[in-house]
């Protein structure tokens, strides 16, 4: 485990206040959901599943073609499409077009996808200003942090925080009413959106048979930024598209449910193409920049491509007994929870931060709740068995795998395993002494150790199952 | 009756627990089962395989086959090693027909404690008495990888003289997570002591589960706490009378 892990986990353990905000907004999102897909309210709840799973399935199979008839939709109705392959990539293609149209402020929706490549601060290197418009993504780009979370950014932030935050930030008055807040980040907002020249959004699906681009949300900056101004970008990966308009009936039932507990959000918009003769708004231009980013490597391996299939509802954030104790920003890179724990890995390496898949008691929480039903769990212990095949030469790695060697070989002695057995077990207090604190003999065996910071440890009994069977 | 049954006590109830493995023979022998406690047991290969060493694992899994390859019906004390079995033997061998073909016909035979009561034995009333309130905590692979849910409860309503209490949060996990606890020690102990907060808010005095390895986790974080809460497995509760 890299120490920078360790300590970030360390840290948000320690932060009481930092625990509470956590464990408080992830529970009422967790809450909220479990009523808006109750059976009462979602009679097909479970086919609902089963359904995007099937279509996301078939959509990642035959994602070639899909993409393919993506394109030709949107080219159709007046819409450019770009295909790039890394971060660098999009940063080039917004700068080369911002360059050519004479463009300096960009107004963005809240998108992960661009999060993933850095893009504002790739703009903002080469003299662009590019102002976040959700409300939770604008109070982080103030605060120079990354999202906690997928769905609410700003979860880890309390209404003091965001007073303190713009206080100094804004350099205006500090004001802890969060209507006054949200009044405040308009108002700067407002003036951004009249004056920006390029819009840049994310996508929740692109649709193949229609061309259209969907995109949910609900403070309506998204709607203002695709309109607003006169060139609208969209930045998405490519495991977004979907095969029929029609599937969006599936999706949309199972995403704001899954995400905030709402049956749909305040806004759901379909974009299709720059204005037409005769509309009224709507952008001059329309680009889609599809994304890989690592996406296709993923493509060859029949059981982790179902990573590719999530809808980045967060939910299973919510749910995730881990998530809700070390928070987003233990988390390596710009995914947490247990969708980031098999994404990372896929898209940087095992060796991005090779203790990730391990970070879980492997509960099946995430699994349970996640709308297209990936089975995360699955993912994260094929990924750990990568990560120990990568390590298999390293010397640091050696005494562990020793140990498991070990194990095995005695697992296998059923005699050898029984007098193993009884031998630390007259190195442990007896039964006599209740649970014990601590082991002087034993102690520095790291794995007890560990064990006894936290907990006490059973005393050994006097005689093992397989001795008081054959007695009596 | 007089069907015969084979324990897989699992290495935990083995070494630490084998109070739990005498309570689970005791309840399937006063139900008319004829036991069997074949020697050469040992492990589910769990460790290994949740910590990423699928080839030991494979290996410990082969000698479990071995082992039990004559047991027509085997009862485990527990949800997470029965997962094991039935869940991951599958992935361990997928490129090995033979073996696979052993693993399927394992998986029929294979159950959970609790599930084989209400299932194969077809009872609920095992004739158990415990003057006690208690609380059940679902074991995350028992409730998640096997379904389990109602069957420990229905067990536990005809115990004369217990109340059960359900905890608030429920289902969920205790923090164990194998490997987890150690590697992780700071973070699974923050987990526990959550989960026992929700225990002690139901006033129960007993926390009963399926398996003891979320028991030693959430009593170790009991003990540690100077809480007076103790903890049980649901053989040893259907075991009292």
């Amino acid at each position: 485990m890299s120490t920078e892990f360790e300590r970030k986990i360390h840290e948000t353990l320690a932060d009481a206040k930092l625990q509470l905000a956590i464990y408080t907004a992830t529970g009422r999102l967790k809450a909220k959901r479990v009523e808006t897909v109750a059976p009462d309210v979602l009679l097909d709840y479970q086919e609902l599943r089963a359904q995007a799973h099937a279509i996301k399935k078939h959509a990642i199979e035959n994602l070639d073609h899909y993409l393919e008839e993506f394109e030709r939709n949107v080219e159709a109705h007046g819409g450019k499409v770009a295909y790039c392959k890394d971060g660098t990539e999009v940063a080039d293609f917004v700068l080369a077009l911002a360059k050519e149209r004479g463009a300096r402020l960009i107004v963005k929706s809240k998108s992960m996808t661009t999060e993933e490549v850095d893009l504002n601060e790739r703009l903002e290197h080469h003299g662009l200003e590019s102002v976040e418009t959700d409300l939770g993504e604008y109070i982080l780009q103030l605060a120079h942090e990354r999202p906690y979370h997928i769905v609410a950014p700003a979860l880890h932030m309390t209404r003091y925080d965001v007073a303190d935050l713009f206080a100094r930030r804004l350099h205006i008055a500090r004001e802890v009413v969060i209507e006054k807040q949200t009044a405040i980040a308009r108002s700067v907002l407002r003036q951004k959106f009249l004056a920006a020249d390029i819009g840049i959004s994310g996508a929740n699906f692109l649709v193949a048979d229609s061309g259209a681009v969907v995109i949910v949300e609900n403070e309506g900056n998204a709607r203002l930024t695709t309109s607003a101004p006169r060139i609208h970008i969209v930045i998405a990966g490519i495991e977004k598209v979907i095969p029929r308009a029609q599937d969006l009936a599936t999706f949309l039932k199972l995403l704001a449910r899954s995400a905030t507990g709402q049956p749909l959000s305040v806004y759901t918009s379909f974009l299709s193409g720059p204005r037409r003769t005769g509309e009224i708004d709507g952008p001059e231009e329309f680009h889609v920049v599809l994304l890989d980013n690592g996406r296709t490597r993923l493509l060859p391996d029949r059981g982790k491509r179902e990573s590719l299939y999530c809808i980045r509802c967060g939910a299973c954030l919510n749910a995730c007994p881990v998530y809700r104790k070390i928070g987003g920003h233990s988390f390596p890179w710009v995914y947490s929870g247990p969708i980031g724990a098999i994404l990372t890995p896929q898209f940087m390496g095992v060796a991005h931060e090779p203790a990730l898949p391990f970070a879980s008691s492997l509960c099946g929480a995430c699994a349970e709740v996640c709308p297209v039903k990936i089975d995360i769990p699955k993912i994260l212990l094929e990924l750990r068995s990568e990560v120990k095949k990568s390590e298999a030469r390293e010397k640091q790695h050696r005494l562990e795998k020793l140990a498991f060697r070990a194990f095995a070989w005695l697992m296998r002695h059923p005699r050898i395993y029984e007098l193993a057995g009884r031998a630390a077990a007259s190195m442990a207090p007896s039964e006599e002494g209740g649970w014990i604190r601590g082991v002087p003999g034993l102690m520095n065996i790291p794995p007890v150790r560990a064990w006894l910071s936290q907990r006490d440890l059973p005393p050994a009994p006097a005689k093992s199952f397989r001795e008081m069977w054959r007695r009596r | 009756m007089g069907k015969r049954v084979s324990l897989f006590v699992t290495c935990l109830v083995d070494q630490l627990f084998p109070k739990v493995g005498m309570a689970m023979a005791a309840v399937l022998e006063r139900l008319g089962y004829q036991l069997d406690f074949p020697e050469n047991q040992t492990c589910c290969g769990q460790p290994a395989f949740n910590s990423g060493y699928r080839a030991e694992a494979r290996a410990v899994a082969r000698h479990f086959l071995d082992t039990f390859e004559r047991s027509e019906c085997i009862v485990v004390p527990s949800g997470s090693c029965t997962a094991m079995v039935t869940r991951h033997f599958a992935e361990l061998f997928h490129k090995d027909p033979a073996a696979l073909e052993r693993v399927h016909a394992l998986e029929k035979r294979i159950w959970e404690f609790a599930t084989f009561l209400t299932e194969v034995a077809r009872v609920e009333d095992v004739g158990a008495r415990l003057d006690d309130v208690v609380t059940f905590h679902d074991g995350c692979h028992a409730l998640r990888e096997l379904g389990i849910a109602d069957a420990p409860r229905r067990l536990l309503a005809q115990v004369r003289g217990l109340e059960l209490r359900e905890m608030e949060p429920a289902a969920e996990c205790c923090g164990f997570g194998g490997t987890f606890a150690v590697k992780f020690a700071e973070l699974s102990g923050a987990m526990a002591r959550t989960r026992m907060e929700a225990i002690l808010r139901t006033g129960a005095r007993t926390v009963v589960s399926l398996d003891a390895s979320c028991l030693m986790q959430l009593q170790g974080a009991l003990s540690r706490a100077g809480a007076s809460v103790r903890t049980m497995h649901l053989a040893e509760v259907l075991a009292s009378r």
